[in-house]
């Protein structure tokens, strides 16, 4: 007797492939996040905010230079840049001074921006949902063991080992990298020995925003850009890190990978409490590894 | 002990002010006797969390759990057995407590903001189950037109009802507070290396504090069901949980009135501007920058200092115990 008849092997396989192109989104947008809270130590809420202002300014870009075949592209290249200036402002206008604040200020401080963003986004894009169609190179699906796999979600499995190349590479090989991994365990000593621990902040969280720009410019032609879309995937991206281990880049893959798969094949399983399973997950990790699963910087 | 909660100098005002909040059906249009009837079941349930957030300094992110668990209880109840009206008003705190139990046994033994995340990811699971489980807690609609028992159903009974229950509760909070476990809770915020050396089980009582604001959370949540009728999944979802955390940072959360000020201020911030602009969050969100920024002990904190100063050795408000720097170490 099978246990779940529609469950043959060839759906499964799509079904971790789809959960792992999700778990690509997760993992940049996470990343970013466990930048800040590792270096910086701001518990970030205002995160999932950027992400939904990535989403709709790579729509608003794109279907300005929508004649052109480019117009995705442009967006992707331009919509981080906007949320990093973003973040920018936000760093070196207001956080800076709070970093000797207790931590749950700091928690409220970034939920209040959430709220703020909220209101700025109805006031700029208005309350409607929008939609992106996915850029002309990647519409279609290939077939994969019979069944369709959508070109985008291809592009978007490759991208997700290259971020997080590219992201060992900056934490482990650069001087920045250095300086802020350092910044991260002793500030004051950094600052002593002549680094301009400021900057480094400044350039650490400005990077953090970037990455949620561009989780958001990857996700918004595979679902509705809308209202809301920040509140659902700050607690996703919160649990990632915390499951992965406060500040570690590493982490955060692992715990985008478990997120995005327990998520896919949990819709599988039983589909009217899908959403159930990864969380199901995140409580059993904590449950036996407080801490996260990997060494976290705190 | 009881005149305890107040200075000396404020005891008339308070009086006073109890005197308005009975009288006040007499005189108030239905309106704001709702109003008023919503910030007490509030401002409950923002003491409630004080409780474990500024007495205990436990990071209790997601407290609107135990609120929304009291309110489901109550009104499932109501609904779905024939049991008396007072069973299920009985019962919601009791689940709510029980909850608090087995979320305090998972979550206690981590460190701050682990314990918060850990306290979100179980508080999510719980409000997905309530959202999709269509035949029992009725989704997302939630469940509407729970008819209350004559005696406290229309505005002015439900008003007195709430407001009995409201004020008994903060009485027994404060006696919580004042008691040697709401000493032990404090010194455990201060500085828990300390108590554990010199006897304090730090876990059981962190548990066990938990529970006890869970347990208000949970009346207030069947109180809620009260002034509503209704129940839906968002009195679960973490931004509820957020928002109560800023009511007690805004009214300050070193005093025992702080969180029901926060609530009152916030809630009539929402009705009253509501009439004039479409963007209130982005309001809200302002005056929360600017409270972090220039009142980070909160209203009453911030009026508390400003008393001492003028009246030195005296307080308005004796229940406060504000460290003097806030810790700023956190794992």
């Amino acid at each position: 007797m099978e246990l779940f008849p529609s469950l043959s092997f060839s759906v499964l396989c799509i079904q971790i492939l789809v959960g792992l192109s999700k778990a690509t989104i997760l993992f940049i947008v996470a990343s970013g996040l466990t930048l800040i809270l590792g270096v910086l130590r701001i518990p970030n809420l205002a995160h999932g905010s950027l992400y939904m202002i990535g989403a709709f300014t790579t729509y608003s870009i794109a279907t300005a230079f929508s004649q052109s075949n480019l117009g995705f592209w442009v967006a992707l290249l331009l919509a981080p840049l906007v949320v990093a200036l973003i973040g920018l402002i936000m760093e070196q206008g207001l956080f800076r001074f709070l970093y000797k604040r207790d931590h749950l200020m700091m928690l409220l401080f970034t939920f209040s921006f959430t709220l703020v963003f909220a209101d700025l986004v109805k006031l700029v894009w208005g309350s409607d949902y929008r939609s992106l169609a996915v850029p002309k190179i990647f519409q279609g699906s290939y077939l994969l063991l019979g069944m369709p796999f959508p070109r985008y979600n291809l592009f978007l499995l490759l991208l997700g080992p290259l971020f997080a190349a590219g992201l060992w590479y900056l934490t482990n090989r650069t001087l920045l990298g250095k300086i802020s991994r350092a910044a991260a365990v002793d500030r004051e000593m950094v600052g002593a020995v002549g680094v301009n621990v400021n900057l480094v902040y400044a350039a650490v969280f400005v990077l953090g925003c970037y990455l949620a720009g561009i989780g958001g410019a990857l996700v918004a032609p595979t679902q509705n850009i809308s209202q809301g879309m920040d509140h659902s995937i700050i607690i996703e991206i919160f649990l990632i890190v915390i499951i992965g281990g406060l500040g570690n880049v590493w982490g955060a893959l692992l715990g985008a990978v478990i997120f995005g798969l327990t998520d896919a094949i949990g819709i599988l399983v039983a589909p009217q409490f899908g959403i159930v399973f990864p969380y199901l997950a995140v409580i059993t990790v904590l449950t036996f590894r407080p801490k996260g699963l990997l060494k976290s910087i705190w | 002990m009881i005149f305890g909660i107040f200075g000396k100098k404020s005891l008339p005002l308070v009086v006073l002010f109890l005197v308005g909040l009975i009288f006040m059906p007499y005189v108030a249009p239905r309106f704001y006797i709702y109003l008023v009837s919503a910030m007490l079941v509030t401002g409950l349930l923002a003491t409630s969390l004080n409780l474990v957030l500024g007495y205990g300094g436990m990071y209790q992110f997601h407290h609107a759990v135990f609120y929304g668990v009291g309110a489901y209880t109550t009104a499932l109840m109501l609904t779905k057995t024939s049991l008396p009206t007072w069973v299920a008003f009985v019962s919601a705190p009791l689940v709510a407590a029980f909850f608090g139990l087995v979320i305090g046994l998972i979550c206690a033994r981590l460190s701050s903001l682990h314990f918060g995340m850990l306290q979100i990811s179980l508080g999510s699971l719980l409000w997905v189950i309530v959202y999709r489980w269509y035949d029992f807690t009725g989704g997302d609609d939630g469940i509407h037109g729970i008819s209350m028992p004559a005696v406290i159903s229309g505005t002015t009974p439900a008003y007195y009802f709430i407001l009995a229950i409201t004020a008994l509760c903060l009485l027994l909070m404060f006696i919580v507070i004042k008691s040697p476990f709401g000493r032990i809770l404090q010194a455990l915020r201060d500085n828990p290396e300390r108590c554990a050396a010199i006897g304090v089980n730090v876990i059981r009582h962190r548990i066990l504090a938990l529970v006890v604001a869970a347990l208000f959370a949970g009346v207030a949540g069947s109180l809620f069901v009260t002034l509503e009728g209704s129940v839906f999944p968002d009195l679960l979802f973490w931004t509820l949980s957020l928002e109560i955390l800023i009511m007690c940072l805004l009214g300050g959360w070193f005093t025992f009135f702080g969180p029901m000020l926060g609530a009152c201020l916030i809630i009539s911030l929402r009705t009253f501007a509501g009439n004039y602009t479409e963007y209130l969050t982005l309001i809200l969100g302002l005056m929360m920058m600017l409270t972090i920024f220039f009142l980070p002990k909160g209203v009453l904190g911030f009026v508390n200092d400003l008393f001492r100063t003028r009246f030195p050795g005296q307080s308005l408000e004796e229940s406060s115990h504000a460290p003097d720097k806030i810790s700023t170490k956190i794992i």
